[in-house]
């Protein structure tokens, strides 16, 4: 795990920049044909290339969650994800939820519970909550809280985010404010 | 980031002989460690090497009663694997405590044991620090060190190596397989990391052309008096002020074999044999658990702001132990700790 060696590092920054490389993604049902370089993440492949700016970048250091997107219908940080790693893979972004005019399911419930301020973090908070209900492994308030925890609200729209995500699992028709620990 | 070539290993002999040729080539499966470290100027490959295409992502019972985890199992399938929850749960537990589950998602078991430390200093690039500059100094020691070691450490780094998986694994005794040029080899878990001592940019002993293909795990798995209890600063997605695993065999009313591991203290799980030596025979008293901790934190040493984490830990080893001796885990929903 040595770093490389000073001369090591000099050689490699002289390498030619390497040609860009062909990477097919399959995005919200499309088939999306780049030419990236290998450092380009996928949230710049999506936002900067393919112009879905839905998928927002926050920290770019994983450790807000405002970038998450399913991929191969896992939740994943698309900030930490080289876009030529997932050649040949299904991404789903915020902007591949709805169908046709119809809001998906959590997109409404964000909205009937007013679980978002500012809403820079919710296309994250969303496709995070997708993941979250394809994996099944919540079963309570207290694992969405956990289980949602790799996505940051600065608004701390938090009560409100769960009792959205509550609605669409268990069909719980509560009011934000009763939404608590 | 700088830029890099950008490969993919067709097999394992492949991907040898790839890392072989090149020093400054690094693997990448999770990246969730490595493309941040690259984005930092941390770390600056020449070449990334995918290894995610090849057939490392299987569990699988070894002829010994165990369980071989291949390198590329990620972190939530693992945590969630049926086998390991009924015959691991400390493992699983452990798994669960650490990241989100978008990194749980992402990053790799192998990959796990490959992070690096998140200590402020490493990361960042325009201070001094031994592990990335060797010899350039440690600005943690007499710096801002709250997150930092308290056994093991040296003059030359106080670092801790951030997995909870890795203390789950350190506790089961497990072995990590490795392939290199010269062939294959088994590590214990305990050899695996490192401590700084006078070489802290080495964090483990895998060598330069050795790539991880599995973690086996030993038989016994201690599914029924076992606990891991993680102290941090917020509840979730933060990384440990201390943590602990503990996995106890109980015969009656006395300790027939007992395993304690620390994360959060020192540069690689920790583990003291002379602690768990007393423990075994013992009754699974207060009393028996704080002789315990007494020997492990004998030789602790704080360095300002970590000075807490001694006492911190005195009292999380006594808690841990008795969730383990009643049968009563640590949650890793519900966070209150009983």
């Amino acid at each position: 795990m040595a770093q490389p060696s000073s001369a090591a590092r000099k050689s490699s920054e002289k390498r030619l920049t390497p040609a860009k490389m062909a990477v097919t993604l399959h995005v919200n049902g499309i088939e999306r044909k780049l030419a990236i370089s290998p450092w380009t993440t996928l949230v710049d492949a999506l936002r900067l290339h393919l112009d879905l700016t839905g998928t927002k970048k926050g920290c770019d250091h994983g450790q807000c969650g405002a970038c998450t997107v399913l991929v191969d219908g896992r939740r994943i940080y698309s900030c930490l994800t080289l876009a030529v790693m997932k050649d040949g893979a299904q991404v789903t972004t915020i902007e591949g939820l709805a169908q046709g005019n119809t809001l998906h399911p959590l997109q409404q419930a964000f909205i009937e519970h007013d679980a978002l301020q500012c809403g820079y973090c919710t296309p994250g908070q969303i496709c995070s909550a997708a993941g979250l209900i394809a994996e099944g492994k919540a079963g309570s308030a207290d694992d969405i809280r956990e289980l949602m925890s790799g996505n940051i609200c600065r608004c701390g729209a938090y009560p409100n985010i769960v009792a959205a995500i509550e609605q669409v699992m268990f069909g719980k028709k509560e009011t934000p404010g009763e939404a608590k620990r | 980031m700088n830029g890099f070539e950008y490969t993919r290993a067709v097999d394992i002999v492949d991907a040898v002989r790839q890392i072989a040729a090149d020093p400054a080539a690094k693997f990448i499966a999770g990246g969730t460690n490595l493309i941040d470290l690259m984005k930092e100027n941390v770390t600056r490959p020449s070449r990334l090497i995918d290894i995610t295409r090849l057939p490392l992502d299987k569990i699988e019972e070894t002829t010994v009663g165990g369980l071989r985890i291949g390198a590329l199992v990620p972190n939530s399938d693992l945590a969630y694997h049926p086998r390991i929850e009924a015959r691991y749960p400390v493992l699983s537990s452990a798994i669960l405590a650490g990241a989100s589950q978008q990194l749980r998602n992402m990053a790799s078991t192998g990959g796990n044991l490959l992070q690096r430390t998140r200590c402020l200093y490493f990361y960042d690039a325009s201070t001094p620090c031994n592990k990335r500059e060797p010899g350039s100094g440690c600005s943690a020691i007499g710096g801002i060190n709250r997150m930092h070691a308290i056994l093991g450490t040296s003059e030359h780094c106080i670092a801790t190596h951030p997995s909870d998986m890795c203390v789950a694994l350190a506790a089961l005794d497990a072995r990590v397989l490795v392939t290199g040029t010269s062939g294959q080899r088994s590590i214990a878990f305990d050899e695996f990391h490192r401590l700084p001592d006078d070489t802290p940019q080495i964090d483990t002993n895998l060598r330069a052309d050795e790539i991880i293909t599995a973690i086996e795990l030993p038989p016994k798995g201690f599914a029924e008096n076992y606990t891991y209890l993680k102290i941090r600063d917020r509840l979730s997605y933060a990384f440990a002020l201390v943590s602990v695993a503990v996995g106890l065999d109980i015969e009656g009313d006395r300790i027939k074999d007992a395993r304690l591991a620390l994360g959060g203290v020192a540069h690689k799980p920790w583990r003291d044999r002379e602690a768990e030596a007393q423990l075994s025979g013992a009754s699974p008293t207060r009393e028996s658990f704080a002789q315990a901790a007494e020997t492990l934190l004998r030789d602790a040493r704080g360095f300002g702001h970590n000075d807490f984490k001694i006492e911190l830990a005195r009292r999380a080893i006594l808690r841990a132990l008795g969730q383990a001796a009643r049968g009563t885990p640590q949650s890793q929903a519900d966070k209150r700790i009983k």
